[in-house]
């Protein structure tokens, strides 16, 4: 489709909310007589609590009450289920019993008039603690293989001759250190009851799951409830799960009968708050001296609590990648002694990937073969998977165009032969690939008598461009200009949308809209063609949309405004659902991408840094490309620190956190940017929806680790199969 | 956080009274350790006495060509100074080396002495720690030690000392003129921080109620050439693995003054003064650099997860001496 608006650049419709403290973020709202919450948190992770001190907390300045084992009130479970639209991060109740899980799991809530009071007397609160042996750190710390889970297994042909009998092959177990989300807005709630409803402000990537939850567990009626998100500091998936928190807010406040606000300090948010868990990955790939793959298996096994069976998915995206005939994945689960994981940025695939392209790398090295080269040879047109044709695959012109960009002709194929100075320099390269999702969702649209258009859905904009997204699409379809666009994101009572997960909100929202928006259209074209209206007598069908007006086949125009004055209706309404169909059936629908890296290593001082990254994208049609290149320029800035600093410390001893902080737990920063040339490919997937975009939000992230590492191993000569990457494992001791 | 009692004072000597000698207050300047301490409920003054209008910001030189600055000059202030950038490239090079601009536009030069470890263990108000509660053990010894020192530790204490700044001050040399109840006295840099040794929370030589009002540097070396090299897991805003602040002046091909020291590797900035004295006399080559690299860490010793810091700071000190001799000029 032709387009003026979508496709285009396109400045944030909520920037200037943003740049002048507009933009209302949960922690942010005030309510009358507000009280604020401060949880104790455990200090230790495998235990039980014996007695909770809390006199001298209770006579702090300004403490209202502390909640505890003994003083809650009897709530309900709510399961945890995308299929019940209802994800918490934890089935048991906060407080509900006195059995310690993890480090930083809440014992206690104490609720002040002031934030600073909260939390002088939540230092103030003591705990006797009956601590147990054998607390689980990591598993990367321990020899338990964990459950195997069925559910998770795939294979097709028969792999295991395949491998035996293959003339090359290679067999190596790869380690990923838990990491921490670190996103810059706290998990907050804000709770107030009115009337026996329950209204909670909470920084969420689903309110209508949130709004789910909270009922059950109150036991409320679905309108009873209203949960609000208007604007996230970004959550990169760990703000999908409601937390303890929320529920122990909600609870104080119902039991105080005022607002309760709680804003977790970042050591909670990093202990209890959510994190991608640590994985080991045995990789076994073999070849023809072609190249061709013969055999690909993938085992895999990642941590999850004790109180949450969550799976990162880490094998899903193998069995569709390369041409193999013969492949398996398995996946096994291991319960530590964590705050419960959940899903960060391309969960489980980044992961997944992240073996799978270093494995590719060192099965390249065995053939001896350029590694781009051994991808192209093993390259498929259909998803081996499903046995269906790809909807739209372009992974071979971003292989050419990223590997001219790049320069990666000019490569010397042996490690430690690139110099420049006190630098050995090293290149190496990964395909990134991510699920392209979409579910049902709706939306509603006005048309108002000012000229001006509304529309709403119960998704949200986590800060990665939802709002300006919706007011495209809309001003695309009306002709309306932007700034006379009203988006509402973030209520739980509006229409039902998505989590914003999965890379999914953009193909899911923007067909929903777009059905809103024709019903408003048609209910406004019949208005305008009835009794007294500026087209009296037309034929509906005949009128045609033309910025923000309505043309006959003579060419009279009268606008949207003007139609609705004259008729004295404020607004005419549309309503609209959109849901995937068919097309799962006749395609498989994937992004797929390639990332190019140089490194430099100066072995003097065992310094390295990424000094390049080049990554060329098809991710259909991007809707907002300067959006969307932030989303994977995003992305590659946090595989830098997937691949090289970020780790969650567990001490082995107790499984208690000790880096919990923004300085202990080291993300990349400004000094440590590379170059970053990021291409977006520009080719439609209509067979996906009417807009051909397939998302965005973390195909970047997948595949940028394993392109560091294969370029350190370059650089280097040395193959580091734990990240994340530090110097001490590359230096020479 | 907890309440305490703020007193703001206008002179040294209306401080030094407020304060008291009473262990339960504090003085405050920029408070980038302090408030941060107090937040997480490790340091818990009930009383602070706010300096910041003390009049102490002045950058002097003195007639010997000592620099004399006073204990509020900013971070800032100090590493962009014309004397300092001037006389004394190694302080900058240093100070600017050290946290992020935000931070070093608070903190002060007498705050970043005072400046307090980053030991995970210390800032964990749960756990075993000899310096924030004595006689508590040390749960760094057998923890997750990557971040601690080699140089200085005790059975009782491996925390590093987390400063740039001081590590050039302790290379350069400098006296800290103090003022406490029982008046003024001056101190050798190298004689304040103490070793941890049975006492890791007793840090420095200062007597209650003492506040740092001046710290005067030696005179430079002339014609040295200096260099601050800072080896660490990102490029920016992070603490040292291994650092080394290096001067060097050479006279007719051999090394006729050297100075260095060491962070990120000692329970205390980390003066190598047996290495220095290896170098003076030497042709600056890089067999002699290593040799005092050798001298420099002779006394080493490594936990489960920090060996690497010895081959680190091994690298960082040669590094830096071949820098610091192509910064000199031959004369």
């Amino acid at each position: 489709m032709d387009t003026t608006i979508i496709g285009h650049r396109t400045p944030r419709v909520d920037g200037e909310h943003k740049l002048t403290g507009k933009a209302d973020y949960t922690v942010d709202w005030q309510a009358d007589g507000m009280l604020h919450g401060y949880p104790v948190p455990a200090s230790i992770a495998h235990g039980v609590l014996e007695t909770l001190h809390l006199e001298q907390a209770r006579a702090m300045p300004g403490v209202v009450d502390i909640f505890h084992h003994d003083h809650f009130p009897e709530l309900y479970r709510s399961p945890s289920s995308a299929a019940h639209q209802d994800q918490v991060s934890e089935v048991r109740l906060p407080f509900e019993d006195e059995r310690i899980y993890y480090d930083g799991q809440y014992v206690a809530l104490v609720v002040a008039e002031s934030f600073e009071q909260a939390r002088a007397a939540a230092h103030a609160v003591r705990a006797d603690y009956r601590q147990e042996p054998g607390a689980v750190a990591s598993l990367l710390d321990t020899e338990q293989e964990g459950r195997l889970l069925e559910s998770e297994g795939v294979c097709r042909g028969d792999p295991d001759t395949a491998f035996d009998q293959a003339p090359v092959k290679i067999d190596h177990t790869y380690h990923i250190a838990a990491e921490s989300h670190m996103q810059m807005e706290m998990h907050a709630t804000l709770a107030e009851w009115r009337d026996g409803r329950l209204i909670v402000h909470e920084s969420s990537q689903g309110v209508v799951y949130q709004h789910k939850a909270l009922a059950r567990i109150f036991g409320l009626p679905d309108e009873q409830v209203e949960v609000v998100s208007h604007y996230i500091g970004s959550g990169f998936g760990n703000k999908l799960f409601m937390w303890p928190h929320a529920v122990a807010t909600a609870a104080a406040s119902q039991m105080l009968g005022r607002p309760v606000k709680t804003v977790l300090p970042r050591q909670q948010d990093m202990e209890s708050g959510g994190n991608r868990p640590a994985s080991r990955q045995r990789l076994r790939l073999a070849a023809e001296r072609d190249g061709r793959l013969l055999s690909m298996r993938h085992d895999s096994t990642t941590e999850t609590s004790f109180v949450h069976a969550y799976v990162d998915s880490l094998g899903s995206a193998t069995p569709s990648l390369y041409a193999c005939d013969n492949v398996t994945i398995s996946q096994r689960l291991l319960e530590v002694h964590h705050g419960t994981p959940c899903p960060m940025r391309a969960p489980g695939e980044t992961s997944g990937i992240h073996a799978l392209e270093t494995a590719l790398d060192e099965l390249a090295n065995a053939l001896e073969m350029d590694p781009l080269e051994l991808r192209r040879r093993n390259y498929n047109r259909s998803d081996p998977a499903k046995d269906l044709p790809w909807s739209s695959k372009h992974l071979d012109t971003c292989y050419d165009n990223a590997a001219r960009r790049f320069g990666w002709q000019h490569r010397d194929p042996t490690p430690c032969a690139m110099r420049d100075g006190d630098e050995f320099l090293g290149w190496g390269m990964a395909t990134a690939s991510w699920g392209a999702m979409r579910m049902s969702c709706a939306a509603r649209v006005e048309l108002r008598a000012d000229g001006s258009v509304m529309a709403a859905c119960g998704t949200q904009d986590i800060g990665t461009g939802t709002y300006t997204v919706v007011a495209q699409t809309v001003a695309e379809l009306t002709g309306v200009a932007l700034e006379n666009i009203e988006v509402r994101l973030g209520e739980s009572t509006l229409p039902a949308g998505p989590l914003s997960g999965g890379s999914m909100v953009t193909a899911t929202t923007l067909p929903a809209v777009a059905a809103a928006l024709r019903d408003a259209i048609d209910a406004l074209k019949e208005a305008a063609t009835g009794e007294g209206g500026a087209f009296e007598g037309s034929d509906p069908q005949r009128l045609e949309i033309q910025a923000g007006a309505l043309v006959d086949q003579q060419g009279t125009r009268v606008g949207f405004a003007e139609i609705l004055t004259t008729l004295k209706l404020g607004s005419v309404n549309g309503e609209g659902q959109a849901a995937p169909g068919d097309e799962k059936r006749q395609y498989s629908f994937r992004s797929f991408g390639a990332h190019f890296v140089e490194v430099r290593w100066d072995p003097g001082i065992s310094r390295l840094r990424v000094s390049r990254v080049v990554s060329s994208i098809d991710i259909g049609r991007a809707i907002n490309p300067a959006a969307a290149r932030n989303q994977v320029e995003g992305s590659i800035v946090m595989g830098l620190g997937m691949a090289l600093t970020e780790k969650l410390d567990y001490d082995p001893r107790d499984a208690r956190l000790i880096n919990n902080n923004y300085t202990d737990y080291i993300v990349p920063c400004h000094a440590d940017m590379p170059d970053i040339d990021v291409e977006l490919l520009d080719n439609p997937d209509y067979a996906f929806n009417e807009f051909g975009a397939r998302g965005v939000g973390e195909i970047g992230l997948t595949g940028i680790a394993a392109a560091i590492g294969n370029a350190v191993y370059h650089a280097t000569g040395k193959r580091i199969r734990d990240l994340p990457i530090t110097l001490d494992k590359v230096m020479t001791l | 956080m907890r309440s305490f009692a703020f007193t703001p004072a206008e002179s040294v000597g209306q401080a030094v009274s407020a304060q008291g000698g009473d262990g339960d207050a504090a003085y405050i300047a920029g408070g980038t350790t302090l408030i941060d301490l107090v937040k997480l409920d490790v340091m818990r003054p009930a009383r602070m006495v706010g300096v910041n209008r003390l009049p102490l910001n002045d950058v002097e030189r003195l007639d010997d060509g000592r620099l004399r600055v006073g204990a509020l000059v900013t971070n800032t202030e100090l590493a962009h100074h014309p004397l300092v950038t001037a006389h004394f490239p190694l302080l900058s090079q240093a100070i600017l080396a050290g946290a992020s601009t935000q931070l070093r536009n608070m903190a002060t030069t007498g705050g970043n002495i005072m400046q307090r470890t980053r030991c995970p263990y210390f800032r964990d108000a749960a756990a075993a720690c000899n310096k924030r509660e004595p006689g508590s053990g040390c749960d760094a010894l057998d923890g997750i030690n990557r971040m601690h020192a080699i140089l200085g530790t005790s059975e009782h204490c491996i925390a590093a000392h987390p400063s740039d700044m001081c590590v050039a001050l302790a290379a350069l040399g400098a006296t800290l003129t103090l003022v406490g109840p029982h008046g003024a006295r001056e101190i050798a840099f190298g004689d304040f921080h103490r070793l941890p040794e049975d006492r890791p929370d007793r840090e420095h030589e200062i007597e209650p109620g003492e506040l740092i009002t001046h710290v005067t540097l030696d005179s430079p070396v002339e014609g040295a050439g200096a260099h601050y090299l800072k080896l660490r897991d990102r490029a920016s805003y992070e603490f040292a693995l291994a650092s080394a602040g290096a001067m060097i002046a050479v006279e007719k091909g051999v090394i006729r003054e050297a100075r260095l020291a060491l962070g990120g590797v000692g329970t205390r900035p980390w003066h190598a003064q047996e290495a220095e004295q290896a170098l003076r006399g030497q042709p600056p080559e890089t067999v002699n650099f290593e040799k005092a690299a050798g001298i420099a860490l002779r006394d080493a010793s490594a936990r489960q997860h920090n060996a690497f810091k010895i081959p680190l700071a091994r690298q960082a000190i040669v590094r830096a001496l071949e820098k610091a001799t192509q910064a000199a000029t031959d004369s």
